[in-house]
């Protein structure tokens, strides 16, 4: 009786040993869950869902603070990622937090601007560039189409401006097939 | 290991004649090579105006050269190419730069494009030629040049030569194949350019493969054009190298870069790497005429031959200008430029938006379609599982499968299926009997596909930049709590000393001010009477009193003002 006893304590004992070792050893830097949030927001930083950036929301999320559907740029395709991943329903987008708009830059008038670096401070990503009293100018390749830069301008001299569709940056549609009124049709093939 | 072998080697030489392997799939459509291959190559002239897309090439857009209203030579340069995966332009014929803006360009999306605008001046005169002899040059210089001359592989992929000529110390070329296969239904400018210069051809196959280093050269030509055949053997008979000229079965898309590679050399082009990978490399024979007109003959590429086809007139081959007006060329054809051209073959091809859309360096064959040659095509059935797309698929997949994960836009299945693997060669909806328009759905899912790789690269970047930032913040915010903390520990160690030497200093002054005031005495009072010294002394002695009289009054009025605000 006494001997089994000292067995399992002995087991309990070394095994509990194991565990608090692997705990130490193995210990993941940061949860893992938040940075897979992370990779499927589009990180735009524009704080449209009511955190200051991307990597806020998904910790947020990651907590359960923030529901799934606040995130506009990523638009309903990042809804169903989220939902996928976290294995919820999923929700249309929450208005509240705007709708998805066609992919943006921001475009300084160059004639216009003053120079006073209010949106370089604003920018997430260090696409502006200037400094204090000269004029500034957007990085395109490097803006997000956040917009934050826009309110706080003084001269209202930055506009959104949608990205155009170019041979380069084309896409082949879906297929689609024209159905004709068969008068039409008719009407062709007789002339 | 070796009965390995010898059964491999017999299962090559069961399946092909001459040693040929073959690869999987393929379809057989008509031909229709004839109509365009009775005439020999026909010359354009320069038109009056030519319209010149800054890309006409796979890579980056190429940097301009040229302002409006420059003159300009034939051959000189107008865009030079803009990092290593680029290509430079050249003015076809000599004129005057008329406009730089976006055109029509010709391109299945039908949008506009960078273009350069040139209006000739009809003298056609060209700028200083200067062969090369390329063996006394080093080969880097070489392939600069090339990549100044705008040599891109001609054989409708446009990408940029001198990039494939790179000798690779891992991957040494082995075995150079010059792709004359030309497979495509209508399509036969090869075919003309090796019946009627092969010489000029295998004099640039020479450059190339001194370029390469490679050991085996082999031109890969279908079995249905003897007459390229036999010109081409008797050139190579004449060239230095050994160059094996080889007849390939024809079958579609027999001229495909993997499959040609797969029949001639038996190697398998792994999934998702470049042919230089497995030693060997493979361009157009159009590529290597580019080439030996440049070494040779000191020109860039300005001109290229066209096929024009179908419902035209004098269907046949044209040497034509880049930047020609397909408009133009066709009614130089004499056909009807209508509302429906297609650039390419039918198998490949693409509907071009406008005729008003220039030729491009991709530009290898115009169909002039009547209702009778291609008609509408039947409305699309539903799949019924037949599987003979994947009989027919040159690939090796699964096109099946892959119309359903691109139908469902079930874009990562379609990646897992290899979806870019596929050549896009439309086999299967050849094949097909719903009329399924397959290709169009992997054009779909591999552009959207590509187009989520970029939006994911660009959110990786700025994920990055934004994390830089964050830090960068948090570090200058610590900086300037690091300086305001260094200063106010300094204020308060360094204030007494400072106190006391400006203390003494000030206790210094007023010593010194003292002993001046001491040192002078009134020197006028000296030598004067007896009677002024005694009125001096009455006002001396009244000038005290005085001066004790209102000393008193104002500590009097001090006291009372004290007082009272007490």
């Amino acid at each position: 009786m006494l001997t089994a006893l000292y067995v399992m304590l002995g087991l309990a004992l070394l095994l509990g040993l194991v565990l608090g070792y692997s705990a130490l050893k193995f210990k993941v830097e940061g949860d893992p869950l938040i940075a897979r949030i992370d990779a499927i927001l589009p990180q735009t930083q524009c704080g449209q869902c009511g955190y200051p950036g991307c990597k806020p929301y998904a910790t947020a999320i990651a907590k359960g603070e923030a529901d799934i559907n606040q995130c506009p740029p990523g638009g309903d395709a990042g809804v169903h990622a989220l939902a996928d991943l976290l294995g919820v329903e999923y929700k249309p987008l929450n208005a509240e937090h705007g709708l998805p708009k066609p992919k943006s830059v921001a475009v300084i008038d160059e004639n216009v601007c003053i120079g006073c670096t209010l949106c370089i401070q604003a920018c997430p990503v260090d696409a502006i560039l200037g400094a204090a009293k000269h004029m500034h100018t957007v990085i395109a390749s490097e803006c997000t189409g956040c917009e934050l830069c826009v309110a706080p301008c003084p001269v209202d001299c930055i506009t959104m401006e949608p990205i155009a569709e170019s041979p380069a940056n084309w896409k082949w549609r879906y297929p689609v097939f024209e159905i004709k009124p068969e008068s039409a049709v008719m009407r062709k093939t007789v002339s | 290991m070796n009965a390995i072998v010898n059964l491999s080697a017999l299962i090559r030489r069961k399946l092909g004649k001459g040693g040929l392997s073959s690869f999987n799939g393929g379809v057989h459509p008509p031909q229709h090579k004839l109509e365009s291959t009775s005439a020999p190559i026909r010359q354009v002239p320069p038109p009056a105006r030519l319209v010149l897309p800054l890309r006409q090439h796979v890579g980056n857009v190429s940097k301009l050269q040229v302002a409006i209203g420059d003159h300009v030579l034939k051959g000189q340069l107008l865009s030079s190419a803009d990092g290593q995966v680029s290509a430079a332009v050249h003015a076809p014929t000599s004129g005057t730069i008329a406009a730089i803006n976006n055109q029509l360009i010709p391109h299945p999306s039908g949008l506009p494009d960078i273009s350069i605008t040139l209006e000739a001046d009809g003298c056609d005169e060209w700028i200083a030629r200067q062969p090369l002899d390329y063996k006394a040059i080093s080969k880097q210089e070489l392939l600069d040049r090339l990549r100044e001359a705008g040599v891109v592989g001609l054989g409708g992929a446009t990408f940029p030569s001198h990039i494939k000529l790179r000798e690779d110390a891992r991957h040494p070329v082995r075995t150079l194949i010059i792709n004359g296969a030309e497979c495509e239904p209508y399509i036969s400018c090869d075919d003309m350019l090796m019946r009627e210069r092969a010489a000029e051809i295998v004099r640039g196959i020479e450059i190339m493969r001194h370029l390469l280093d490679a050991g085996r050269c082999v031109i890969g030509i279908e079995d249905n054009k003897p007459q390229a055949v036999a010109a081409m053997r008797a050139a190579a008979a004449d060239s230095e190298v050994a160059i094996d000229v080889v007849e390939v079965p024809t079958i579609y898309p027999g001229g495909g870069a993997k499959q040609l590679i797969k029949v001639i050399t038996g190697l398998e082009v792994p999934s998702g790497r470049l042919p230089s990978e497995i030693g060997v490399q493979c361009f157009n024979v159009a590529t290597a005429y580019s080439v030996n007109r440049l070494v040779h003959h000191g020109e860039p590429v300005i001109s290229r031959i066209v096929t024009v086809t179908g419902h035209a007139g004098r269907a046949g081959n044209y040497e034509v200008p880049l930047g020609m007006s397909i408009r133009e060329l066709v009614e130089f054809a004499g056909g009807h430029a209508g509302e429906e051209l297609i650039m390419g073959g039918p198998m490949m091809g693409f509907n071009l938006p406008s005729a008003d859309v220039p030729v491009v360096k991709a530009t290898n064959c115009i169909i002039v379609p009547d209702s009778a040659m291609f008609p509408a095509p039947a409305p699309a059935l539903p799949c019924i599982r037949c599987t003979r797309c994947a009989d027919a698929c040159p690939a090796n997949l699964q096109p099946q499968e892959l119309y359903w994960f691109s139908k469902s836009q079930n874009l990562e299945k379609a990646r897992e299926y290899e979806i870019f693997d596929c050549i896009e060669c439309g086999c299967c909806s050849y094949v097909c009997p719903s009329n399924i328009p397959l290709v169009q759905y992997y054009r779909f899912a591999k552009s959207e596909i590509i187009a989520q790789d970029r939006a994911k690269e660009a959110a990786d970047i700025a994920r990055e930049r934004n994390e830089f930032r964050l830090k960068r913040i948090e570090r200058e915010k610590q900086e300037r709590a690091q300086k305001h903390a260094q200063k106010a520990a300094g204020a308060k160690t360094e204030a007494a000393p400072a106190d006391e030497a400006k203390k003494a200093a000030i206790a210094a002054a007023i010593e010194r001010a003292k002993a001046q005031k001491a040192e002078v005495t009134p020197k006028n009072t000296e030598a004067v009477s007896p009677g002024v010294a005694a009125e001096i002394a009455e006002i001396e002695t009244r000038r005290a009193e005085v001066l004790a009289a209102t000393a008193t009054d104002v500590r009097a009025e001090e006291k009372q003002s004290t007082e009272e605000a007490k």
